[in-house]
């Protein structure tokens, strides 16, 4: 079974969010980034099929030379090859069409992705990704068994599971539950060393104009100081929830 | 101890200075100390016990040996490496750290350094797997500071050597399986010996009550007339200089780790100063602690780039032992001057095993002792500048 797990390379989530270029662009100074946590979920995943059902596992990023690292700490948990669409991620629809570039020239029989990256939580790639390949598809997998060409998925929904029957070849966004906290890997040295022998091969993206552009980022308000009014004093909460909160 | 969220400084984007590869064992190191180190260390602390668990995940991180050549079992990488895994293993406690420096510097680097192509054969790999343990024999109870005078002794019986004497203070020796020992011969001059755990006349009785470096094991070696077989001894290197070569690699790895456990106080006395509210605001704002934090993080920024560039000079074969003294003697005492002051803006709670702040600040009394005194570290940067030895 051939796997590509789809990393997205998103800032730690303790960095500090700013904006450049007229509130237009990310500031990546001095911000750390990390595998999106849902894709760490899905490559532990994807390693259990190695080492239990022989799978072979790619991962691949759409992205410049800066998310590199992103790969190769795929490649030291314990990935076998990685590709490298060399182009900046503008939007979903974008990427899922360099992604299922990628997927027709490899012919992979189960593409596991995150469900969404947690820097612009789009959601939107692994959908699209499967519509463009006319693939089956399920989203927020908790769980996931393939037996031949058959696959048993389980798929959180409110207030329960719902488990689902279908084929290879698959695109599954998958979450948190495929393995749960304590499995997550940390590349120890041998994988380290193992990673620098192994193959990461840059692709050319395909020609495509992106369909959407970012005109403006705008952070929350930040949070305002509480202010406490005596219970007796009813008529001064109107009046500041009326004229100064303006929410009556 | 209460949930482990520590974010490292770095005030001066020293990561931009550092390889990917770097960056990833760092990290790789980082959270193996969050996941596996940090939820137990306070409670072993408490009880002084060494968590033996934890060999084999130190040995995964590459924090044994990680500047062997891979042919013995090593990672083979340089020393910038070794540095930052010292670091981040300090950063969760100084006692982790002694037993990683100690296996790696001055277990692994004098078999490869001066060990026969058999020894290294026979010890190198086990010890980077953590299968062996060791520990390394030169302080005395007579001698520290002046290791040169030495009085543990070896004679040459014909078919093996006959080893008697005592060490002191030596990490690692009540579970070590084999000791790196410096003994003088008939003639006066210091060699190396591999002695084994099992050999008759060879004890390793444990040191207790310590106040520091609770998680590390701390002993004696005790040499009774114990047979030494003649392939026992390091053949590549006699004389002080030998087990000063130990002490330089050793050295260097405390002055990465006295880093960490500096940048750990910080983090725990940052986050608290913001959370802790008196008088109706964060202690944060308080001009008092700010001076505090503000010169906390110049420290430990000074201290990174010194220590980096150490790296390099180490890395390219040009750092001297007494550039490394003053990296160890520096680092040390900024690292415990900051647990201090740390220690300072968590008030009481800072006294508490939920914070770090109280281990890190006793271990560090013996890692301002060790390897070194902090004076004898001056004296070696003044003899240096100088040309005058000031020690006798």
């Amino acid at each position: 079974m051939k796997i590509l797990v789809c990393i997205s390379h998103v800032p730690d989530t303790t960095s500090k969010i700013n904006f450049t270029e007229d509130n237009t662009k990310f500031d990546s100074n001095g911000v750390q980034f990390v595998i999106n946590p849902h894709d760490e979920f899905v490559l532990t995943r994807a390693m259990w099929f190695k080492e239990k059902q022989g799978a072979s596992i790619t991962v691949v990023n759409v992205g410049n030379i800066s998310t590199e690292p992103t790969l190769r700490k795929a490649l030291a948990i314990g990935a076998d090859d990685a590709i490298r669409v060399n182009t900046e991620a503008t939007d979903g629809f974008y990427v899922a069409k360099q992604l299922a570039e990628v997927i027709k020239n490899g012919g992979y029989d189960l593409i596991m992705a995150g469900k969404e990256s947690m820097d612009y939580n789009g959601g939107m790639v692994p959908g699209m990704t499967a519509s463009i390949l006319d693939y089956n598809f399920v989203n927020a997998c908790i769980g996931i068994e393939i037996e031949g060409n058959k696959a048993t998925v389980t798929r959180d929904i409110d207030g329960g599971k719902e488990i689902l029957s279908t084929e290879l070849p698959l695109v599954i966004g998958g979450q948190k539950g495929l393995v749960e906290d304590k499995d997550l890997r940390i590349p120890n040295m041998r994988g380290i060393m193992m990673a620098r022998k192994k193959p990461l091969k840059v692709v050319e993206p395909v020609d495509f104009d992106p369909t959407t552009v970012i005109t403006d980022f705008e952070k929350p308000t930040p949070k305002s100081n509480c202010k406490i009014i005596d219970a007796d004093k009813v008529e001064e909460l109107v009046d500041l929830l009326h004229n100064e909160a303006k929410v009556i | 101890m209460a949930q482990d969220l520590y974010q490292a400084p770095d005030y001066y984007h020293l990561d931009d200075l550092l390889t990917d590869e770097h960056k990833l064992i760092r990290d790789a190191a980082r959270e193996w100390i969050k996941r596996e180190v940090t939820p137990i260390i306070e409670d072993v602390a408490q009880k002084a016990e060494f968590p033996k668990q934890i060999i084999d995940g130190l040995a995964k991180i590459g924090a044994f040996g990680s500047f062997i050549p891979e042919e013995y079992g090593g990672s083979g990488l340089d020393h910038i490496s070794y540095g930052i895994i010292m670091q981040e293993i300090e950063r969760g406690d100084s006692g982790v750290r002694s037993t990683a420096s100690v296996q790696s510097s001055l277990v692994m680097y004098p078999i490869w350094k001066f060990g026969s192509e058999e020894q290294k054969q026979k010890y190198l790999p086990k010890l980077a797997t953590g299968e062996l343990m060791g520990c390394f024999g030169l302080t005395e109870p007579n001698h520290g500071s002046n290791p040169g005078g030495m009085e543990t002794k070896y004679k040459d019986m014909g078919d093996h050597y006959l080893l008697n004497g005592a060490k002191l203070w030596i990490s690692n020796s009540p579970f070590a399986d084999i000791a790196v020992v410096w003994a003088k011969n008939e003639k006066g001059r210091v060699h190396g010996l591999i002695v084994e755990r099992g050999m008759k006349g060879f004890s390793t009785p444990e040191t207790h009550h310590k106040w520091s470096l609770r998680t590390s094991a701390t002993g004696e070696l005790i040499f009774d007339n114990v047979k030494i077989p003649k392939e026992n001894l390091l053949p590549g290197k006699s004389g002080l200089g030998a087990p000063l070569m130990c002490l330089d690699s050793a050295r260097y790895g405390i002055a990465w780790g006295a880093i960490g456990a500096a940048m750990d106080c910080y983090d725990a006395a940052l986050r608290y100063a913001k959370e802790r509210t008196q008088f109706g605001k964060p202690i944060a704002a308080f001009q008092l602690q700010q001076k505090k934090l503000t010169e906390m993080i110049t420290e430990i920024t000074k201290a990174q780039f010194l220590t980096w560039r150490l790296g390099v000079l180490r890395d390219e074969g040009r750092a001297t032992s007494a550039q490394i003294s003053m990296a160890k003697r520096n680092n040390v005492e900024m690292a415990l001057n900051i647990a201090r002051e740390s220690r300072q803006i968590l008030g009481a709670m800072g006294i508490t095993g939920d914070y770090s702040i109280m281990r890190h600040m006793m271990n560090l009394e013996s890692v301002i002792t060790y390897e070194g005194t902090h004076d004898i570290h001056l004296l070696i940067t003044g003899m240096d500048i100088t040309g005058i030895p000031a020690f006798v």
